[in-house]
């Protein structure tokens, strides 16, 4: 399994996108940090990039991958390799660089201009927020054997999670506003992992005091330690979902 | 040594291969002929763990294939169309399968040496012509001394020299015994390969025994000739039962 890995690590490095990835976040980093030297505002402006950016990139990147190792994959597939490995071999290596490439980029400038507990969360929800779309555009992979089809559909992950979901959300808000709605919100936020990882974030900032009686709600809930433990098992079960679900399908297919 | 048992295939609506019941041994040099679309290739890549059968059961050396990939130790593949990746050159591509198909045995470069591959090394695989590609398939399936070996289509796109290289090559493994399946539309190359003949018409097995006695059967001395013999027999019997 670990040839298989280095062999798509090489193959990952030399298409030479995870380099200008890495260069992208680096340079907006270094520019927010130019901008505005109070960490915390720059912390929100770099939370805009990652819970939109980061999604986006890696679920275009992680299905134009899929597609151009088709080849890759079925001639592994006729040597004594296993199936399974060969797909978690695929989606170790993506991950990894794709999270490589984004705590490089965020890393290095947060930790020249000094880091503290708030980068440390960036970081973390953004690498969380990698595996989740990665393991969504290997189960839009393996979905179909067309390519457009497949970005179709990882395309779709992304902007249901970022824009729709969102929307849907709001209108529920607003049309049931009579109800208390506390618990259903909260609830609801957890079939979202951007809306979890943007509550997560917001939580860190201190600026829960602006949302009024829900945030006190919300930081009494994710502020305890239960509710960090619930909200990051959710946000794995955000990532061992699809892909197992997308393993199970690989295995099965035919090429 | 390999057993197809029942084996169905459906892609969507269509049939690909209909109640397939067929075993192979070792030793012995099959050819597996039939008009295009008939389901060879479909049979071997499901041998290959490629296409998972609808149903039924596929055995090597008495154990199912299903879910175990170890068996593929012991095949060498040598696909119709060779899809590689196509930013490696041939010599990475040859190291990579040597890497991960290790193994104690000595490797067989024979084929890599008669194609004189070691020259184009360096070449990208995309910028390489069908028949190169094809060599390269050759050589690769070739490799790792595999007790089985399985070439579809092994002959095609070849230019006369690499296809006399490849037979002379292919008669050599049959000697020391191995199991050969080759598929091909080239009788001729199959009469002098191939020991035994397994006929497929549209997903059904319709014909499998040794060459000889389907040249007994229906009088004539060229494999190709004992085809269309079949065929033309089977087609009356059908009118004959419609």
């Amino acid at each position: 399994m670990t040839r298989v890995i280095k062999y798509i690590f090489y193959d990952l490095l030399r298409t030479r996108f995870i380099i200008l990835y890495t260069a992208f976040l680096l340079l907006s980093t270094f520019a927010m940090f130019q901008i505005d030297s109070d960490s915390g505002k720059v912390v929100l402006s770099l939370l805009n990039v990652v819970l939109m950016v980061v999604p986006l990139i890696s679920v275009v990147f992680t299905t134009i991958h899929f597609f151009n190792s088709y080849e890759f994959i079925e001639l592994m597939l006729a040597q004594p390799v296993n199936r399974k490995s060969i797909f978690l071999s695929e989606y170790i290596s993506v991950a990894v660089s794709l999270c490589g490439a984004y705590v490089i980029g965020i890393g290095v400038p947060a930790l020249l201009f000094g880091a503290d507990a708030t980068i440390i969360t960036l970081l973390f929800t953004g690498i969380i927020l990698t595996l989740v779309f990665v393991s969504l555009a290997f189960l839009s992979s393996v979905l179909t054997r067309d390519k457009a089809k497949a970005i179709g559909i990882a395309l779709l992950f992304w902007f249901y999670f970022s824009l729709i979901y969102d929307g849907l959300l709001l209108w529920v808000v607003y049309s049931f506003s009579d109800y208390p709605l506390d618990k259903i919100t909260l609830t609801l936020i957890a079939f979202n992992p951007v809306d979890l990882a943007r509550i997560i974030m917001l939580l860190q900032l201190d600026i829960s005091a602006l949302m009024g009686y829900t945030g006190a709600f919300y930081k009494e809930f994710f502020g305890s330690n239960l509710g960090a433990i619930l909200s990051f098992s959710i946000l794995m079960i955000w990532v061992i979902l699809p892909l197992s679900i997308a393993m199970r399908i690989f295995s099965r297919k035919d090429l | 040594m390999i057993s197809f048992i029942n084996i169905n295939k459906k892609f969507g609506k269509l049939q690909v291969l209909n109640d397939v019941n067929l075993d192979v041994f070792a030793s012995k040099s099959y050819a597996l002929i039939g008009p295009n679309g008939s389901g060879k290739t479909t049979l071997i890549k499901s041998l290959l763990g490629l296409v998972v059968p609808t149903s039924g059961e596929i055995l090597f050396d008495d154990k199912s294939i299903f879910n175990d990939w170890k068996y593929r130790e012991k095949i060498g593949y040598m696909p119709q169309i060779g899809r590689y990746p196509e930013n490696i050159s041939i010599g990475q591509l040859i190291d990579m399968m040597k890497n991960i198909r290790s193994h104690n045995d000595k490797v067989d470069e024979e084929l890599i040496d008669a194609f004189k591959l070691y020259k184009i090394y360096d070449k990208k695989m995309h910028s390489l012509s069908g028949g190169t590609r094809q060599k390269v398939s050759a050589a690769l399936a070739f490799l790792f001394n595999a007790p089985v070996l399985i070439l579809d289509e092994p002959t095609a796109g070849l230019d006369p020299l690499a296809v006399e290289i490849l037979k002379e090559k292919i008669i050599s493994e049959k000697t020391k015994g191995k199991l050969l399946l080759i598929t091909s539309h080239v009788l001729n190359d199959l009469d002098e390969l191939t020991t035994d003949v397994v006929y497929i018409f549209e997903g059904k097995l319709q014909y499998n025994n040794t060459i000889e006695a389907l040249k007994d059967e229906t009088n004539e001395k060229r494999l190709g000739k004992a085809i269309a013999t079949l065929i033309k027999q089977k087609e009356l019997m059908d009118s004959i039962t419609e």
